[in-house]
């Protein structure tokens, strides 16, 4: 099993709040690794220092290594656009572009520099085809993208994100907005796209964690208490605050 | 803490395990009692109240599967869950061991016995206090009661086999009383198997408690 991200004594700062403590965690290739927690345990941070996106965030210190694929993303001459055209992320809320469906999917890799139509074209049909919406959107995809429902424009952002071929997609309590069908199809899709990247899905619903990750972090005031593979964090914890947080007895 | 939506359907479930295991238990000694005394009547009360059993089985069941359904219980909620499925099967499986019993009693009902039945109800008691012993480990979460309870089925294997060499030494001196003698050695074989199924209910408490099946007595444990 090989090894995207592996992070070493990571620490991050907010001023002087520290957020994150001491992180040591690998992230597997192919695999969907869930991110759990109570609310402001520092998880969507964490999420965000795999892209550095928290250097968006003023007053933010990090220390400590991430690499990706053995290349520490915090080094000085590290290319954070690369970095960003591999790290893709979809967030909580589906948040498409007031523009039509294909402007959506091709505005990444049109960034990117690709001008070509046909291959633009390819790349619509194909990320669409990834995230099972070409059917359902083929015919119209010169339509406004808000003009789909919750669940279609959750699979359109990931269809976006696909669309400038990461690596890892990260993940912002993807379903919290969306209903029980919505989120099962998205659920599904984790699976088939797991088998092309590597996902990091931050979530509050353990039965969710449970369904569709490999492996199971436990964040709690800005450490990791216990990581393991899901199946043994959902029926034999290690350790006793993990028990208790996904039992429902704190958090 | 405030108490947990669960922890009010789980007390419940609870309850009713210990209403099963309850009349488990009267069952066995019954099952025994029956036969001891030749009592024909008894015998036939507990073949028809094998019924309750089942039932009890099929709501604790019921109640079990709109728990996980409703509370989606995970880790040791859910061990426990699995547990109290696992034992009612148990429980269930011990009825239909005393039926068992009770049917030989109505084979017995015009002959005398060969003898007076000594270790055959003693068996039947060391089993009984078994199953009550393994219930109310898994319900205190008494991981010692759990451990002490599985490693009493060895004196109820010796016991067994105490059994047996004696109705063998009785159909070697007397082949005439063959029928009774392995009418006996079904019976005695029944109440090993009910003693077995209390070991079982010790393994899930330890499973339950500690998510393993480890029944080595350690650390006073």
């Amino acid at each position: 099993m090989e090894t995207k991200f592996e992070i070493e004594k990571l620490n991050l700062y907010y001023g002087s709040f520290q957020a994150l403590q001491d992180i040591d965690m690998n992230i597997y290739s192919n695999r969907i690794t869930a991110l759990i927690g109570p609310s402001g345990c520092g998880k969507s941070t964490f999420l965000r220092t795999l892209n550095r996106m928290n250097d968006l965030i003023r007053g933010v210190t990090i220390e400590g290594t991430v690499k990706f694929d053995g290349e520490d993303i915090y080094g000085n001459f590290y290319d954070i656009i690369k970095l960003r055209k591999k790290v893709g992320m979809v967030f909580q809320k589906p948040n498409p572009f007031p523009k039509t469906i294909y402007e959506n999917i091709v505005y990444g890799p049109k960034i990117h520099g690709e001008k070509n139509k046909t291959v633009l074209d390819n790349i619509v049909e194909r990320t669409l085809k990834e995230v099972a919406m070409w059917e359902e959107v083929k015919d119209r995809l010169q339509k406004p993208a808000l003009g789909l429902s919750g669940g279609q424009q959750q699979r359109l952002c990931i269809a976006r994100c696909l669309a400038v071929e990461p690596e890892v997609i990260l993940m912002d309590e993807p379903t919290s907005a969306l209903d029980p069908v919505a989120t099962s199809k998205i659920e599904g899709l984790l699976e088939e796209l797991a088998e092309k990247y590597t996902i990091v899905i931050v979530t509050h619903n353990m039965q969710q964690a449970g369904r569709v990750s490999d492996y199971t972090s436990f964040f709690l005031n800005g450490k990791v208490i216990e990581t393991d593979k899901t199946e043994v964090i959902f029926s034999n914890p290690a350790n006793k605050k993990t028990e208790e947080y996904i039992t429902g007895r704190f958090g | 803490m405030a108490a947990r939506p669960m922890d009010h359907e789980m007390d419940i479930i609870t309850r009713d395990l210990l209403n099963m295991t309850t009349l488990v238990e009267e069952t066995i000694l019954n099952a025994i009692k029956s036969l001891k005394e030749k009592d024909s009547e008894m015998a036939r009360n507990i073949i028809d109240d094998d019924e309750k059993i089942d039932m009890l089985e099929d709501e604790i069941k019921d109640k079990c599967l709109k728990f996980l359904a409703t509370q989606q219980p995970l880790a040791g909620d859910l061990r426990k869950l699995v547990s109290i499925m696992q034992m009612i099967r148990d429980l269930e499986r011990i009825g239909d061991h005393c039926e068992d019993i009770a049917k030989y009693t109505l084979r017995f009902e015009n002959e005398e016995y060969m003898k007076e039945l000594i270790d055959i109800p003693r068996m039947a008691d060391m089993a009984s206090k078994m199953v009550k012993n393994a219930i109310d480990s898994f319900v205190n979460r008494d991981l010692r009661l759990a451990r002490r309870v599985w490693k009493a089925d060895e004196e109820v294997d010796e016991l067994f086999r105490n059994i047996y060499d004696e109705l063998m030494g009785i159909v070697d001196r007397d082949p005439m009383k063959a029928n009774q003698s392995v009418m006996f050695l079904f019976i005695a074989s029944h109440l090993e198997r009910i003693a077995d199924y209390a070991t079982n209910i010790c393994e899930e408490t330890v499973f339950a408690i500690e998510g393993g099946y480890d029944m080595e007595i350690k650390n006073g444990n």
